[in-house]
């Protein structure tokens, strides 16, 4: 029995990424980063910033979002995001400037608890990547 | 009679004016397979946004707690239009079009002696409703800067909306705009967007029973502001779409009007030519005979 499924990235101006033959995807969930695999039950969450790790046949591939929605259902996962980047793109200078940005945001003092620890996320994702 | 020399700058004018409507189609063709393009690859996400929040909203039991951005505020007090438009004239009936049906729908509301507020994207729809809506129009919005549509834009105008909408400036949200069917058509379409409208739901077979991380509640009040940030982005492509193909047609139309023009001042021009040879030929011969 085969143990790929689909996944599809799509973010609001294109389908980002389709890809068949997916055995595991790594998802950085709201409460905690999520491994899904074949057969998974059905399942909605969001997204916080991290990595997303696709692992299929040809290799793992990784990818830095943002913010996000992701659905599994039938063997199907779709990821919804209005920010993407392949790390193997994404170069040093992007990195820092969202850092950047994102501790700024952090210091001001007009979020939510919530938003503050999502923002607090970030700087930890990004700051590894760099 | 207009004489030999107006008709020849008549039909020169003419044809340099097909030149310009003939450019302008060919631009307008080539900016459509790219719009059209842009809003065919958009489609997949507000699909699937849309897919999701159905099945969210199925399976919320209490539907009294639900988000106010689905529920709707109780009251359906204040009506905010948003009017999607072109920045650009010289597309047909591309704007008016929009105009139309928005019109329609303003007059229903302040027959019903309710609030109106409009928020205009696009500089033609405000030159166009500013005239009798001047007191209504709350915002005006203009991406002319931006050369493509992108999401950002949108993004923009939907925080606007959820903001104001916390505020509770406002109970229901409406958005206008022109659906690409073809080049020939587009549909002026108004859609409401808060609350979102749940009689599309279908009941859905029971095996969608999905597991939610975290609960449905949180994860609907995340999703909807992004919804409708998606909705105005979807609605932005498709009109960007229309909005060249409406060009494309009128200009098209433009071109062959000028081409009959053109031929029909070019018979006039021939036959006043041949008019003024043979009246020329009459006095030479009555000259001849009569000595």
């Amino acid at each position: 029995m085969s143990e790929e499924f689909k996944v599809e990235i799509v973010n609001p101006e294109k389908s980002f990424l389709s890809k068949e033959d997916v055995t595991e995807v790594v998802v950085p969930a709201f409460e905690g980063e999520m491994g899904i695999l074949k057969d998974h039950i059905s399942i909605i969450s969001f997204l916080k910033s991290g990595v997303i790790k696709i692992f299929s046949k040809s290799g793992e591939e990784n990818y830095y979002v943002e913010d996000g929605i992701v659905e599994f259902k039938n063997n199907n996962l779709s990821v919804l995001t209005s920010s993407i980047f392949n790390i193997k793109d994404i170069d040093k200078d992007k990195i820092s400037e969202l850092l950047k940005q994102a501790e700024e945001n952090s210091k001001s003092n007009e979020i939510t608890d919530q938003d503050k620890y999502l923002l607090d996320q970030k700087i930890d994702v990004l700051k590894t990547l760099n | 009679m207009a004489t030999l020399d107006d008709l020849k700058k008549r039909i020169a004018s003419v044809k340099s004016t097909q030149k310009i409507t003939k450019a302008m189609k060919m631009v307008a063709a080539a900016k459509l397979r790219r719009a059209q393009e842009n809003a065919e690859k958009g489609r997949p996400y507000s699909e699937k946004m849309n897919n999701i929040i159905l099945n969210l909203s199925s399976g919320i039991s209490d539907k009294e707690n639900a988000p106010k951005l689905l529920s709707g505020t109780g009251e359906e007090k204040i009506h905010l239009c948003i009017v999607l438009t072109s920045d650009r004239g010289l597309c047909g009936g591309f704007n008016t079009n929009i105009i139309k049906k928005a019109k329609v729908y303003f007059k229903k509301i302040s027959d019903e002696e309710k609030t109106l507020k409009i928020i205009t994207v696009g500089s033609k729809g405000y030159d166009q409703l500013k005239r009798v809506y001047r007191d209504s129009i709350v915002e005006r919005i203009s991406f002319k800067d931006s050369k493509t549509i992108n999401y950002l834009d949108a993004e923009k105008v939907g925080k606007m909306i959820i903001e104001n909408f916390e505020k509770k400036k406002f109970d229901v949200c409406t958005i206008f705009y022109n659906k690409f069917k073809n080049v020939i058509t587009q549909i002026p379409q108004e859609q409401q967007i808060i609350p979102l409208k749940t009689s599309e739901i279908e009941e859905n077979s029971s095996d969608d029973n999905y597991e939610f991380e975290p609960d449905e509640d949180e994860i609907l009040s995340n999703l909807l502001p992004k919804n409708i940030s998606t909705q105005i982005f979807k609605a932005m492509l498709e009109n960007s779409a229309s909005e060249q193909g409406s060009r494309m047609s009128a200009m098209d139309s433009a071109t062959r009007n000028a081409g009959e023009m053109v031929d029909k001042l070019t018979i006039e021009y021939n036959r006043s030519r041949q008019a003024a040879i043979t009246k020329e030929l009459i006095e030479i011969i009555s000259g001849a005979e009569s000595l």
